[in-house]
């Protein structure tokens, strides 16, 4: 797909998220793939309270989008509506914490929706607070940073699209809002099968993340380019990356220095060098085993 | 097809209700003693005898959810469970009755842990008093069936639209065997009107729900408010209606039972009434004027008709199978709010059946002999009784 083949049409209402809030932004681009013959999940998140949609939608409570979703689709196919889309968007916490079990059971299940993980690395709506999607290194006000814990969040993040590739689900990807296309084309992958879809996208913060809005973009692709953040997609047990993912880990291209990503970001201000050298270690790490992963499942 | 007699567990008679109404979507989870009303429905549904989708959830907690997005696109659901699943389905609970989806869930009441055990109390029903649903409390598989089929009617009504529990004693109603006659499924099927909400999610007319316009939480619950009050008068019209189609008569939320005018009268709920019949009846054929009061609803809550019956009175009692910690039973709580306003009858709270604890003739006989004790003194010895407390420590009584 190309940027000017992305519908004018928006089914975004009005919203009240901050501004340059990327969160926003991935659901006004899925809406855009999906169209209107779609029903809605949201839940407890910033999407859920912010947005507003000319679609019809249910805001669910903070451990339900799933399971709400799945009765959804099966209500639609008991009274023979079979030609509508069933999404549900949630942010890391709602997807990767308090709603992992009912996600899990839909996947595991093979129940009929499209779920996609906004992933803003911690509880936002909340006030900052982590989230097992936060990655180490990162301030939260539930990881502040201290004598006794000088790095902020210690542990690593949990890896959503390996624990839905384990559910062997047939379509699952990880995308980015700083690269459209490349999100919209997963979308509209995941929009023509049946079955439990997802799509797990990176959306900076500016407000948890504490930069200037104008830079959500720009810092979306620094998380890509660094190798912090990893473009990849499962399509019927065939696993590849994508992209910008694509292009640094297989075609050599240099990655953009941990620096400049972490740098403008006042989460990580704390981090000293070693500290940097230590989470861009682990990024290449971390590509190095995408990398493999894909050829294993070539 | 005609009605037949089947003779069939309290479980299998309330999946059979289940088949006859033929929700859209059934989403449950197994649980002692729920589990074999959930199995009968699945062989039900595998054998063709009924179409529904069934989600095998796994979780209490997704199975409410997932009745609340059927219902949220316009189809019918249900699901069944008890105890620890009832509890962790809390946060759902709330908000399909605020949602207004008229769900309907079979609950087999059993004990919350711990102690750990499968056996029968009501505490765990009784706990999600106000989470805005209807709660029916049935004596037999019999009306547990019955009572189903007329949930889905009484819950779907424009001017009602509040989810329905019909809780059935775990094994004392869900595991023994009882005739029951299963009516015709063409005729269930007359007795409830299509469902066709009109707020529901559709790609044709898009909206909005779980909001209500900022600043109208309190218009919002006096709605939720009034339309459990309007259920107070449709369960009468329909219990009613179900008797001049099937035969059967619930009465309504309160039935009386035993002479006119009693003497003393105990006021109970759930499968232990068919004891205190029998008590009844024996205590009056030697002569003694007992009365007995079954409580079918606990919400909407039948005060104005409770008044009225238990005014002329010389005692009342209320044995129930739970306790709220720190006060009394909650049945009981209920009972003498109602009670406010009419004349000073002692009133005093039997709490028995706790994890399964048999409530034995015995033991209600001697609940009739402390009310007539009451009736005459005019007072009571105390206000909750622990019904065959163990312990010689005369704590039993507080
Ligand atoms: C059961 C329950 N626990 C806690 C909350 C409070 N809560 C609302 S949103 C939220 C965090 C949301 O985080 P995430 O899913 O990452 O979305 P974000 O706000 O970051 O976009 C929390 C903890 C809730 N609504 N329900
Ligand atoms: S806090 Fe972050 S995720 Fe939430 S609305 Fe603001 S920018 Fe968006
Ligand atoms: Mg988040």
């Amino acid at each position: 797909m190309k940027i000017d083949e992305v519908t004018e049409t928006d089914y975004m209402d009005s919203g009240a998220a901050c501004p340059g809030c990327a969160g926003e932004l991935a659901l006004r681009l899925v809406l855009k793939e999906l169209g209107e013959k779609t029903v809605l999940t949201t839940t407890p998140s910033c999407v859920g309270a912010t947005c507003s949609v000319n679609i019809s939608r249910i805001n669910t409570a903070f451990p339900a989008t799933a399971a709400t979703s799945v009765g959804m689709s099966a209500g639609l196919k008991a009274l023979g509506k079979t030609d509508v889309t069933v999404m549900a968007i949630a942010g890391d916490g709602g997807t990767a914490d308090i709603g992992l079990q009912g996600l899990s059971g839909a996947a595991e299940r093979g129940d009929d929706i499209l779920y996609v993980c906004y992933d803003n690395e911690a509880y936002m709506n909340t006030g900052i607070q982590r989230s097992s999607a936060t990655p180490p290194g990162t301030w939260t006000t539930t990881t502040p940073v201290g004598k006794e814990r000088p790095k902020g969040k210690e542990r690593p993040r949990k890896d959503m699209l390996k624990v839905m590739m384990a559910h062997d689900l047939p379509y699952a990807a990880t995308a980015s809002v700083s690269y459209p296309t490349d999100f919209l084309d997963k979308v509209k992958e995941a929009k023509d099968r049946t079955g439990t879809r997802y799509i797990h996208v990176y959306a900076p913060c500016p407000t948890g993340w504490k930069f200037p809005p104008e830079r959500s973009i720009e810092i979306g692709k620094k998380a890509v380019t660094s190798g912090a953040c990893i473009l990849a997609e499962w399509d019927e047990g065939k696993f590849s990356l994508t992209g910008q993912s694509k292009r640094l880990a297989e075609d050599g291209k240099e990655l953009t220095p941990m620096k400049e990503y972490l740098g403008p970001q006042g989460r990580f201000k704390h981090l000293d060098d070693e500290a940097i050298k230590e989470i861009a270690q682990t990024a290449r790490e971390n590509l190095e085993e995408y990398r493999k992963l894909a050829q294993a499942y070539s | 097809m005609m009605s037949k007699e089947v003779f069939v567990s309290g479980n299998t008679a309330v999946a059979t209700g289940v088949s006859l109404v033929e929700p859209g979507v059934i989403a449950a989870y197994p649980i002692t003693p729920q589990s074999p009303a959930v199995e009968k429905i699945s062989e039900f549904i595998a054998d063709g005898e009924m179409k529904s989708e069934y989600i095998e959830v796994e979780s209490e907690y997704s199975a409410m959810s997932a009745c609340i997005g059927a219902e949220a696109v316009g189809a019918r659901a249900f699901t069944a469970t008890s105890s620890q699943g009832l509890a962790l389905m809390h946060e759902m609970l709330h908000f399909a009755s605020g949602q207004r989806l008229p769900i309907v869930m079979a609950v087999a009441n059993r004990t919350l842990a711990p102690p750990w055990g499968i056996l029968n109390d009501e505490r765990d029903t009784i706990a999600q008093r106000d989470t805005g649903w209807l709660q029916f409390y049935v004596e037999s598989a019999q009306e547990a069936l019955d009572t189903i089929v007329q949930a889905y009617r009484l819950s779907e009504q424009e001017d009602i639209l509040t989810p329905t529990m019909v809780c059935y004693d775990g094994y004392i109603i869900s595991h023994a065997y009882e005739k029951v006659v299963v009516p015709d499924k063409d005729e269930v099927q007359s007795f409830i009107p299509e469902y066709e909400p009109d707020e529901i999610l559709n790609v044709e007319d898009p909206k909005t729900l779980g909001y209500a316009p900022s600043g109208y939480n309190t218009e919002y619950r006096v709605k939720q408010q009034l339309g459990t009050e309007t259920a107070k008068g449709a369960i009468g019209d329909i219990t009613e209606d179900y008797a001049d189609q099937f035969g059967r008569d619930y009465v309504g939320m309160v039935e009386e039972y035993g002479p006119e005018n009693p003497d003393v009268t105990l006021v109970t709920l759930g499968s232990v009434t068919g004891t205190v019949r029998d008590v009844v009846d024996k205590l009056n054929d030697q002569g003694r004027e007992v009365g007995l009061v079954k409580l079918r609803t606990l919400r909407p809550f039948p005060y104005e008709q409770l008044a009225d019956i238990l005014k002329g009175t010389g005692a009342v009692g209320v044995l129930e199978k739970d306790i709220s910690f720190g006060y009394e039973g909650a049945v009981f709580s209920e009972v003498r709010s109602a009670l406010q306003g009419t004349n000073n009858v002692p009133s005093m709270n039997f709490i028995a059946g706790l994890g399964g604890r048999d409530i034995t003739m015995e033991n209600i006989e001697n609940v009739y002999e402390k009310l007539f004790t009451m009736a005459e003194t005019g007072e009571s010895e105390g206000r909750i009784e622990f019904v065959g407390y163990r312990f010689s420590d005369g704590k039993g009584i507080i």
